[in-house]
Protein backbone atom coordinates (compact mmCIF):
# COMPACT_ATOMS: atom_id res chain seq x y z
CA UNK A 1 0.00 0.00 0.00
CA UNK A 2 1.19 3.48 -0.89
CA UNK A 3 1.83 5.82 1.97
CA UNK A 4 -0.28 8.98 1.11
CA UNK A 5 0.71 12.06 2.90
CA UNK A 6 -1.55 14.22 5.00
CA UNK A 7 -2.39 17.99 5.33
CA UNK A 8 -5.13 18.71 7.58
CA UNK A 9 -7.46 21.51 7.47
CA UNK A 10 -8.68 22.17 10.93
CA UNK A 11 -12.79 22.34 10.26
CA UNK A 12 -14.38 23.06 13.13
CA UNK A 13 -15.98 26.58 11.00
CA UNK A 14 -14.93 29.24 8.83
CA UNK A 15 -12.99 28.99 5.29
CA UNK A 16 -12.20 25.69 5.33
CA UNK A 17 -13.43 24.34 1.78
CA UNK A 18 -11.26 27.37 0.72
CA UNK A 19 -8.10 26.32 2.05
CA UNK A 20 -8.74 22.86 1.17
CA UNK A 21 -9.34 24.23 -2.26
CA UNK A 22 -5.94 26.23 -2.44
CA UNK A 23 -3.91 23.16 -1.45
CA UNK A 24 -5.19 20.81 -3.51
CA UNK A 25 -4.25 23.55 -6.40
CA UNK A 26 -1.01 24.41 -4.77
CA UNK A 27 0.21 20.54 -4.67
CA UNK A 28 -1.40 20.09 -8.16
CA UNK A 29 1.14 23.23 -9.39
CA UNK A 30 3.64 21.27 -7.69
CA UNK A 31 3.15 18.10 -9.16
CA UNK A 32 2.65 16.67 -5.41
CA UNK A 33 0.37 13.62 -4.44
CA UNK A 34 -0.61 14.42 -0.65
CA UNK A 35 -4.37 13.80 0.66
CA UNK A 36 -6.02 17.19 2.30
CA UNK A 37 -7.89 16.30 5.23
CA UNK A 38 -10.41 18.25 7.15
CA UNK A 39 -9.86 18.09 11.01
CA UNK A 40 -12.81 18.34 13.06
CA UNK A 41 -12.82 15.62 15.90
CA UNK A 42 -9.94 14.70 18.33
CA UNK A 43 -6.91 11.67 16.47
CA UNK A 44 -6.73 13.41 13.06
CA UNK A 45 -4.14 16.22 13.83
CA UNK A 46 -1.73 13.07 15.12
CA UNK A 47 -1.40 12.00 11.57
CA UNK A 48 -0.71 14.98 9.59
CA UNK A 49 2.39 16.39 8.68
CA UNK A 50 1.11 19.88 7.95
CA UNK A 51 -1.97 21.44 9.66
CA UNK A 52 -3.69 24.86 8.25
CA UNK A 53 -5.69 26.71 11.10
CA UNK A 54 -8.40 28.91 9.08
CA UNK A 55 -9.86 32.45 9.03
CA UNK A 56 -13.12 32.36 10.75
CA UNK A 57 -14.38 33.30 14.47
CA UNK A 58 -11.71 32.96 16.62
CA UNK A 59 -13.98 33.03 19.82
CA UNK A 60 -15.71 29.98 18.23
CA UNK A 61 -12.59 28.17 17.37
CA UNK A 62 -10.86 28.14 20.21
CA UNK A 63 -13.91 27.22 22.34
CA UNK A 64 -14.32 24.58 19.98
CA UNK A 65 -11.24 23.19 19.61
CA UNK A 66 -10.94 22.80 23.50
CA UNK A 67 -14.27 21.10 23.93
CA UNK A 68 -13.33 18.63 21.18
CA UNK A 69 -9.81 17.75 22.70
CA UNK A 70 -8.43 19.31 19.22
CA UNK A 71 -6.11 21.80 21.50
CA UNK A 72 -3.50 19.08 22.97
CA UNK A 73 -2.99 17.37 19.69
CA UNK A 74 -2.21 20.80 18.24
CA UNK A 75 0.24 21.23 20.89
CA UNK A 76 1.84 17.96 20.71
CA UNK A 77 2.49 18.41 16.40
CA UNK A 78 4.20 21.68 17.10
CA UNK A 79 6.14 20.68 19.29
CA UNK A 80 6.95 17.73 17.30
CA UNK A 81 7.69 20.27 14.32
CA UNK A 82 4.90 19.41 12.16
CA UNK A 83 4.55 23.00 9.67
CA UNK A 84 1.23 24.44 11.22
CA UNK A 85 -0.28 27.88 9.33
CA UNK A 86 -2.78 29.82 10.82
CA UNK A 87 -4.44 32.68 9.15
CA UNK A 88 -6.09 35.13 10.49
CA UNK A 89 -8.49 33.73 13.13
CA UNK A 90 -5.31 31.27 13.09
CA UNK A 91 -3.20 34.02 14.37
CA UNK A 92 -4.75 34.06 17.06
CA UNK A 93 -5.50 30.48 17.90
CA UNK A 94 -1.70 30.75 17.76
CA UNK A 95 -0.92 32.92 20.02
CA UNK A 96 0.02 32.90 23.67
CA UNK A 97 -1.50 36.35 24.53
CA UNK A 98 -4.14 38.29 23.58
CA UNK A 99 -5.79 41.68 24.06
CA UNK A 100 -8.83 42.58 26.43
CA UNK A 101 -11.14 41.67 23.65
CA UNK A 102 -9.69 37.70 23.91
CA UNK A 103 -9.72 38.12 27.88
CA UNK A 104 -13.34 39.47 27.89
CA UNK A 105 -14.49 36.19 25.96
CA UNK A 106 -11.67 33.67 28.32
CA UNK A 107 -10.36 32.45 24.85
CA UNK A 108 -7.78 29.61 25.11
CA UNK A 109 -5.60 30.41 23.09
CA UNK A 110 -2.97 27.49 21.85
CA UNK A 111 -0.05 29.78 23.33
CA UNK A 112 2.17 27.77 20.46
CA UNK A 113 3.58 30.95 19.25
CA UNK A 114 5.69 33.55 21.35
CA UNK A 115 2.91 36.12 20.51
CA UNK A 116 1.03 38.49 21.70
CA UNK A 117 -2.47 39.96 19.25
CA UNK A 118 -4.68 42.33 19.24
CA UNK A 119 -8.08 40.74 18.16
CA UNK A 120 -9.42 43.18 15.70
CA UNK A 121 -6.46 45.96 14.97
CA UNK A 122 -8.00 46.90 12.02
CA UNK A 123 -11.71 47.41 12.77
CA UNK A 124 -14.99 45.90 12.17
CA UNK A 125 -16.29 44.86 8.55
CA UNK A 126 -16.82 48.45 7.62
CA UNK A 127 -12.61 48.67 8.39
CA UNK A 128 -11.35 45.46 6.65
CA UNK A 129 -9.44 46.38 3.67
CA UNK A 130 -7.40 44.70 0.06
CA UNK A 131 -3.78 45.65 0.38
CA UNK A 132 -0.64 45.12 -1.67
CA UNK A 133 2.01 44.24 0.78
CA UNK A 134 5.91 43.03 1.10
CA UNK A 135 6.44 39.96 2.36
CA UNK A 136 9.66 38.81 3.65
CA UNK A 137 9.77 35.89 1.91
CA UNK A 138 8.53 36.72 -1.36
CA UNK A 139 9.97 38.32 -4.37
CA UNK A 140 7.49 40.98 -5.76
CA UNK A 141 3.86 42.58 -3.74
CA UNK A 142 1.45 40.18 -2.42
CA UNK A 143 -2.31 41.35 -2.34
CA UNK A 144 -3.75 40.91 0.77
CA UNK A 145 -7.27 40.51 2.12
CA UNK A 146 -8.00 42.01 5.63
CA UNK A 147 -11.26 41.09 7.35
CA UNK A 148 -11.94 41.80 10.48
CA UNK A 149 -8.07 41.34 11.01
CA UNK A 150 -6.06 40.55 13.86
CA UNK A 151 -2.39 41.80 14.37
CA UNK A 152 0.11 40.91 16.33
CA UNK A 153 1.36 43.79 18.55
CA UNK A 154 4.57 42.45 20.03
CA UNK A 155 6.77 39.07 19.89
CA UNK A 156 9.63 37.13 21.30
CA UNK A 157 13.49 36.88 20.38
CA UNK A 158 12.08 33.46 18.65
CA UNK A 159 9.76 35.14 16.10
CA UNK A 160 10.72 36.27 12.91
CA UNK A 161 8.84 39.36 11.34
CA UNK A 162 7.56 38.75 7.48
CA UNK A 163 5.63 41.72 6.93
CA UNK A 164 4.18 44.98 8.84
CA UNK A 165 1.09 47.52 8.21
CA UNK A 166 1.05 50.72 10.32
CA UNK A 167 2.44 49.48 13.23
CA UNK A 168 1.30 45.79 13.40
CA UNK A 169 3.01 42.45 12.65
CA UNK A 170 0.50 41.13 9.58
CA UNK A 171 2.75 38.08 9.09
CA UNK A 172 5.27 36.08 11.29
CA UNK A 173 7.00 32.66 11.76
CA UNK A 174 8.84 30.89 14.27
CA UNK A 175 10.51 27.46 13.38
CA UNK A 176 7.88 25.44 12.39
CA UNK A 177 4.89 27.57 12.75
CA UNK A 178 3.70 30.97 10.89
CA UNK A 179 0.60 33.42 11.54
CA UNK A 180 -0.82 35.59 8.66
CA UNK A 181 -3.35 38.41 9.88
CA UNK A 182 -4.78 38.27 5.83
CA UNK A 183 -6.54 35.56 3.82
CA UNK A 184 -4.14 33.93 1.13
CA UNK A 185 -7.26 31.33 0.69
CA UNK A 186 -9.60 33.45 -0.62
CA UNK A 187 -7.08 34.65 -3.77
CA UNK A 188 -5.93 32.89 -6.85
CA UNK A 189 -2.34 33.97 -5.98
CA UNK A 190 -0.55 30.52 -4.72
CA UNK A 191 2.73 31.57 -3.54
CA UNK A 192 1.75 31.73 0.82
CA UNK A 193 0.31 28.30 0.39
CA UNK A 194 3.49 26.83 -1.63
CA UNK A 195 5.92 28.66 0.90
CA UNK A 196 3.85 26.32 3.44
CA UNK A 197 3.71 23.62 1.76
CA UNK A 198 7.57 23.96 0.86
CA UNK A 199 8.16 23.60 4.51
CA UNK A 200 6.21 20.53 5.14
CA UNK A 201 7.92 18.43 2.07
CA UNK A 202 10.66 19.74 4.11
CA UNK A 203 9.78 17.98 7.02
CA UNK A 204 8.84 14.85 5.47
CA UNK A 205 11.94 14.50 3.21
CA UNK A 206 14.62 16.02 5.48
CA UNK A 207 17.18 15.56 3.11
CA UNK B 1 2.18 52.00 4.36
CA UNK B 2 -0.03 54.40 2.06
CA UNK B 3 -3.30 54.13 3.45
CA UNK B 4 -4.26 55.77 0.39
CA UNK B 5 -4.36 52.50 -1.20
CA UNK B 6 -6.20 50.18 0.81
CA UNK B 7 -9.52 49.07 -0.86
CA UNK B 8 -12.33 49.04 1.40
CA UNK B 9 -15.83 47.16 0.42
CA UNK B 10 -14.84 45.13 -2.14
CA UNK B 11 -16.85 42.14 -3.54
CA UNK B 12 -13.71 40.27 -1.97
CA UNK B 13 -14.38 41.57 1.42
CA UNK B 14 -17.50 41.24 1.50
CA UNK B 15 -17.95 37.73 0.47
CA UNK B 16 -15.10 37.05 2.11
CA UNK B 17 -16.55 38.12 5.78
CA UNK B 18 -19.76 35.75 4.73
CA UNK B 19 -17.28 32.90 4.29
CA UNK B 20 -15.80 33.08 7.48
CA UNK B 21 -19.68 32.47 9.10
CA UNK B 22 -19.46 29.07 7.64
CA UNK B 23 -19.79 26.30 9.91
CA UNK B 24 -21.34 28.63 12.22
CA UNK B 25 -25.00 29.81 13.85
CA UNK B 26 -25.73 32.69 14.19
CA UNK B 27 -28.23 33.63 17.07
CA UNK B 28 -30.96 36.58 17.13
CA UNK B 29 -30.34 38.67 19.90
CA UNK B 30 -32.65 41.18 21.30
CA UNK B 31 -30.09 42.72 23.91
CA UNK B 32 -26.88 42.64 25.37
CA UNK B 33 -27.45 40.01 27.95
CA UNK B 34 -28.82 37.68 25.01
CA UNK B 35 -25.67 38.45 22.85
CA UNK B 36 -23.20 37.43 25.65
CA UNK B 37 -25.22 33.68 26.36
CA UNK B 38 -24.56 33.50 22.41
CA UNK B 39 -21.34 34.86 22.75
CA UNK B 40 -20.39 32.43 25.22
CA UNK B 41 -22.47 29.26 23.86
CA UNK B 42 -20.10 29.52 20.20
CA UNK B 43 -21.85 31.49 17.66
CA UNK B 44 -20.37 32.72 15.23
CA UNK B 45 -21.65 36.43 14.99
CA UNK B 46 -25.39 37.65 16.49
CA UNK B 47 -28.19 39.10 14.84
CA UNK B 48 -29.45 42.37 16.68
CA UNK B 49 -33.30 42.74 16.57
CA UNK B 50 -35.63 44.51 18.12
CA UNK B 51 -38.04 41.40 18.82
CA UNK B 52 -37.69 37.84 17.95
CA UNK B 53 -39.50 36.29 15.06
CA UNK B 54 -42.19 35.35 17.22
CA UNK B 55 -42.80 38.09 19.26
CA UNK B 56 -43.19 39.98 16.18
CA UNK B 57 -45.32 37.98 14.22
CA UNK B 58 -47.54 37.99 17.70
CA UNK B 59 -47.44 41.57 18.16
CA UNK B 60 -48.23 42.46 14.81
CA UNK B 61 -47.91 45.89 13.69
CA UNK B 62 -44.60 47.52 11.51
CA UNK B 63 -41.68 46.39 12.54
CA UNK B 64 -38.68 48.18 12.11
CA UNK B 65 -35.03 48.04 12.43
CA UNK B 66 -34.11 47.43 16.20
CA UNK B 67 -33.47 50.39 18.70
CA UNK B 68 -29.66 51.72 17.67
CA UNK B 69 -28.79 52.53 20.97
CA UNK B 70 -29.37 48.31 21.88
CA UNK B 71 -27.72 47.71 18.82
CA UNK B 72 -24.97 49.81 20.42
CA UNK B 73 -24.57 48.10 23.52
CA UNK B 74 -24.58 45.20 21.82
CA UNK B 75 -21.65 45.89 19.59
CA UNK B 76 -20.18 47.42 22.74
CA UNK B 77 -20.71 43.90 24.50
CA UNK B 78 -19.62 40.91 22.35
CA UNK B 79 -16.51 40.33 20.00
CA UNK B 80 -17.98 38.52 17.84
CA UNK B 81 -19.66 40.82 14.51
CA UNK B 82 -22.76 42.17 15.25
CA UNK B 83 -25.57 41.87 12.17
CA UNK B 84 -28.74 44.07 12.16
CA UNK B 85 -32.04 43.98 10.03
CA UNK B 86 -33.13 46.68 7.70
CA UNK B 87 -36.78 46.42 6.16
CA UNK B 88 -36.92 45.33 2.91
CA UNK B 89 -35.79 48.55 0.30
CA UNK B 90 -35.18 50.82 3.51
CA UNK B 91 -31.50 52.06 2.32
CA UNK B 92 -31.54 54.39 5.19
CA UNK B 93 -32.35 52.11 8.05
CA UNK B 94 -29.41 50.15 6.62
CA UNK B 95 -27.19 53.31 6.43
CA UNK B 96 -27.68 53.93 9.86
CA UNK B 97 -27.24 50.18 11.02
CA UNK B 98 -23.90 50.42 8.92
CA UNK B 99 -22.75 53.62 10.82
CA UNK B 100 -23.26 52.03 13.98
CA UNK B 101 -20.59 49.77 12.99
CA UNK B 102 -22.92 46.54 12.28
CA UNK B 103 -20.75 44.67 10.49
CA UNK B 104 -23.28 42.90 8.46
CA UNK B 105 -27.26 43.97 7.28
CA UNK B 106 -29.73 41.85 6.81
CA UNK B 107 -32.20 42.92 4.38
CA UNK B 108 -35.06 41.11 6.04
CA UNK B 109 -38.63 40.12 4.85
CA UNK B 110 -39.07 39.78 9.05
CA UNK B 111 -39.28 42.95 8.62
CA UNK B 112 -42.19 45.02 7.44
CA UNK B 113 -41.23 45.96 4.03
CA UNK B 114 -40.58 49.77 3.41
CA UNK B 115 -40.46 49.59 -0.84
CA UNK B 116 -42.98 47.74 -2.07
CA UNK B 117 -40.87 47.55 -5.91
CA UNK B 118 -37.25 47.81 -4.92
CA UNK B 119 -34.89 45.98 -2.46
CA UNK B 120 -32.05 47.81 -1.65
CA UNK B 121 -28.98 48.43 -3.78
CA UNK B 122 -26.68 46.50 -2.06
CA UNK B 123 -23.54 47.57 -4.33
CA UNK B 124 -23.78 51.38 -3.05
CA UNK B 125 -22.77 49.95 0.52
CA UNK B 126 -19.26 49.03 2.47
CA UNK B 127 -20.97 46.79 4.58
CA UNK B 128 -22.01 43.56 3.55
CA UNK B 129 -25.64 42.19 3.20
CA UNK B 130 -27.62 38.90 3.32
CA UNK B 131 -30.78 38.43 2.14
CA UNK B 132 -33.91 35.70 2.38
CA UNK B 133 -34.84 33.62 -1.03
CA UNK B 134 -37.04 30.77 -1.71
CA UNK B 135 -35.84 29.94 -4.86
CA UNK B 136 -32.80 30.04 -7.14
CA UNK B 137 -34.51 33.49 -9.20
CA UNK B 138 -34.77 34.95 -5.94
CA UNK B 139 -30.98 34.43 -4.64
CA UNK B 140 -29.80 35.61 -8.01
CA UNK B 141 -31.85 38.86 -8.11
CA UNK B 142 -30.24 39.41 -4.47
CA UNK B 143 -27.14 38.65 -5.81
CA UNK B 144 -27.09 40.94 -8.30
CA UNK B 145 -28.08 43.80 -6.21
CA UNK B 146 -25.24 43.27 -4.37
CA UNK B 147 -26.04 40.80 -1.56
CA UNK B 148 -22.45 38.60 -0.13
CA UNK B 149 -24.90 36.23 1.49
CA UNK B 150 -28.19 34.14 0.91
CA UNK B 151 -30.09 32.70 3.60
CA UNK B 152 -33.05 30.47 2.98
CA UNK B 153 -36.42 32.27 4.17
CA UNK B 154 -38.19 30.01 5.66
CA UNK B 155 -40.71 30.83 7.96
CA UNK B 156 -39.45 32.67 10.49
CA UNK B 157 -40.84 32.77 14.46
CA UNK B 158 -43.10 29.58 13.93
CA UNK B 159 -40.22 27.04 14.96
CA UNK B 160 -41.50 25.10 12.40
CA UNK B 161 -38.09 24.23 9.65
CA UNK B 162 -40.66 22.69 6.72
CA UNK B 163 -40.72 26.50 5.00
CA UNK B 164 -36.55 25.99 5.53
CA UNK B 165 -36.44 22.77 3.87
CA UNK B 166 -38.28 23.66 1.09
CA UNK B 167 -36.66 26.75 0.17
CA UNK B 168 -33.17 24.97 0.18
CA UNK B 169 -34.09 22.13 -1.42
CA UNK B 170 -35.78 24.20 -4.25
CA UNK B 171 -32.68 26.00 -4.72
CA UNK B 172 -30.47 22.88 -4.65
CA UNK B 173 -32.43 21.13 -7.61
CA UNK B 174 -32.71 24.61 -9.31
CA UNK B 175 -28.86 24.55 -9.35
CA UNK B 176 -28.61 20.81 -10.56
CA UNK B 177 -30.89 21.36 -13.38
CA UNK B 178 -28.14 23.54 -14.28
CA UNK B 179 -25.89 21.00 -14.95
CA UNK B 180 -25.01 20.08 -19.00
CA UNK B 181 -27.65 22.81 -20.20
CA UNK B 182 -26.68 24.16 -23.12
CA UNK B 183 -25.62 28.31 -23.36
CA UNK B 184 -29.13 28.69 -25.13
CA UNK B 185 -31.18 26.72 -22.25
CA UNK B 186 -28.96 28.69 -19.37
CA UNK B 187 -30.33 31.72 -21.35
CA UNK B 188 -33.96 30.77 -21.43
CA UNK B 189 -33.73 29.49 -17.85
CA UNK B 190 -32.62 33.21 -16.76
CA UNK B 191 -35.45 34.39 -18.29
CA UNK B 192 -37.98 31.87 -16.92
CA UNK B 193 -36.45 32.20 -13.32
CA UNK B 194 -35.81 36.07 -13.90
CA UNK B 195 -32.30 36.28 -13.01
CA UNK B 196 -29.23 37.44 -14.68
CA UNK B 197 -27.47 35.11 -17.28
CA UNK B 198 -23.58 35.62 -16.17
CA UNK B 199 -24.74 34.19 -12.38
CA UNK B 200 -27.54 31.61 -14.07
CA UNK B 201 -24.40 30.44 -16.26
CA UNK B 202 -21.33 31.27 -12.85
CA UNK B 203 -23.90 29.06 -10.66
CA UNK B 204 -24.54 26.52 -13.74
CA UNK B 205 -21.02 26.16 -13.48
CA UNK B 206 -19.72 26.50 -10.17
CA UNK B 207 -22.95 24.03 -9.11
CA UNK B 208 -23.66 26.18 -5.89
CA UNK B 209 -24.64 29.54 -5.54
CA UNK B 210 -21.53 32.10 -5.89
CA UNK B 211 -21.74 33.11 -2.11
CA UNK B 212 -22.37 31.71 0.96
CA UNK B 213 -25.70 30.14 1.33
CA UNK B 214 -27.31 29.58 5.38
CA UNK B 215 -30.55 27.72 6.64
CA UNK B 216 -33.02 30.23 7.85
CA UNK B 217 -36.50 30.28 9.18
CA UNK B 218 -37.84 27.97 11.80
CA UNK B 219 -34.73 25.97 13.10
CA UNK B 220 -35.64 25.28 16.84
CA UNK B 221 -33.94 22.48 17.72
CA UNK B 222 -29.93 20.67 17.55
CA UNK B 223 -31.55 18.18 15.36
CA UNK B 224 -33.23 21.13 12.75
CA UNK B 225 -29.82 22.54 12.57
CA UNK B 226 -28.06 19.33 11.31
CA UNK B 227 -30.80 18.55 8.87
CA UNK B 228 -30.28 21.84 7.21
CA UNK B 229 -26.42 21.03 7.24
CA UNK B 230 -26.69 17.68 5.52
CA UNK B 231 -29.43 19.62 3.48
CA UNK B 232 -26.07 21.43 2.06
CA UNK B 233 -26.60 24.78 4.18
CA UNK B 234 -23.07 26.48 4.87
CA UNK B 235 -23.98 27.28 8.49
CA UNK B 236 -27.09 28.62 10.06
CA UNK B 237 -29.30 31.49 11.81
CA UNK B 238 -31.29 30.42 14.82
CA UNK B 239 -33.97 33.19 15.63
CA UNK B 240 -37.05 32.65 17.98
CA UNK B 241 -35.67 29.14 18.31
CA UNK B 242 -32.85 29.91 21.35
CA UNK B 243 -34.54 32.60 23.48
CA UNK B 244 -38.11 30.71 23.47
CA UNK B 245 -36.67 27.90 24.30
CA UNK B 246 -36.98 26.23 27.84
CA UNK B 247 -33.40 26.40 28.47
CA UNK B 248 -31.58 29.20 26.07
CA UNK B 249 -28.04 28.82 27.55
CA UNK B 250 -28.15 25.10 27.23
CA UNK B 251 -30.21 24.95 23.42
CA UNK B 252 -27.69 27.83 22.03
CA UNK B 253 -24.73 25.44 23.02
CA UNK B 254 -26.29 22.43 22.00
CA UNK B 255 -26.95 24.01 18.35
CA UNK B 256 -23.76 25.17 18.19
CA UNK B 257 -22.45 22.02 19.14
CA UNK B 258 -25.23 19.96 16.56
CA UNK B 259 -23.37 22.19 13.31
CA UNK B 260 -20.02 21.30 14.21
CA UNK B 261 -21.31 17.31 14.30
CA UNK B 262 -24.28 17.03 11.96
CA UNK B 263 -23.23 14.18 10.43
CA UNK B 264 -22.43 12.27 13.37
CA UNK B 265 -25.97 10.68 14.60
CA UNK B 266 -24.37 9.29 17.96
CA UNK B 267 -22.89 12.88 18.77
CA UNK B 268 -26.59 14.12 18.22
CA UNK B 269 -28.08 11.97 20.30
CA UNK B 270 -25.37 13.02 23.23
CA UNK B 271 -26.06 16.93 21.95
CA UNK B 272 -29.81 16.52 21.94
CA UNK B 273 -30.20 15.05 25.57
CA UNK B 274 -31.13 17.15 29.00
CA UNK B 275 -31.36 21.15 26.74
CA UNK B 276 -35.39 21.43 27.81
CA UNK B 277 -37.98 21.33 25.63
CA UNK B 278 -37.58 23.63 22.36
CA UNK B 279 -39.86 26.65 21.48
CA UNK B 280 -43.37 25.83 21.15
CA UNK B 281 -43.67 27.15 17.81
CA UNK B 282 -46.45 27.12 15.39
CA UNK B 283 -47.32 24.78 12.00
CA UNK B 284 -46.96 26.95 9.06
CA UNK B 285 -50.32 24.72 7.51
CA UNK B 286 -52.34 27.27 10.19
CA UNK B 287 -50.41 30.70 9.15
CA UNK B 288 -52.97 32.66 6.78
CA UNK B 289 -50.94 32.86 3.15
CA UNK B 290 -51.42 36.96 3.77
CA UNK B 291 -49.37 36.31 7.19
CA UNK B 292 -46.35 34.76 6.01
CA UNK B 293 -43.28 36.71 6.06
CA UNK B 294 -41.54 34.63 3.18
CA UNK B 295 -44.54 36.11 1.09
CA UNK B 296 -42.90 39.74 1.53
CA UNK B 297 -39.55 40.29 -1.29
CA UNK B 298 -39.60 39.24 -4.96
Amino acid sequence: MVFLMKIGVIAIQGAVSEHVDALKRALAERGEDAEVVTIKHKGIVPECSGIVIPGGESTTLCRLLAREGIAEEMKEAAAKGVPILGTCAGLIVLAKEGDEQVAKTSQELLGIMDTKVNRNAFGRQRESFEAELELEILDSPYSGIFIRAPAIVSCGPDVKVLSRLDGFIIAAEQDNVMALSFHPELTEDMRIHQYFLDKVFTYIRPN
Amino acid sequence: MDFEKLRHGTELIKRGFAKMQKGGVIMDVTNPEQAKIAEEAGAVAVMALQAVPADIRKEGGVARMADPEIVQQIIDTVTIPVMAKARIGHFVEAEIMEALGVDMVDESEVLTPADPFYHIDKTQFTVPFVCGARNLGEALRRINEGAAMIRTKGEAGTGDVSQAVKHMKQIQGEIRELAGKTREELIMVARDIEAPIELVIETGQMQRLPVVNFAAGGVATPADAALMMRLGADGVFVGSGIFKAENPEKMAKAIVEAVNNYDDPAKLAKISKGIGSGMKGISVDTIPKEEALQERGW
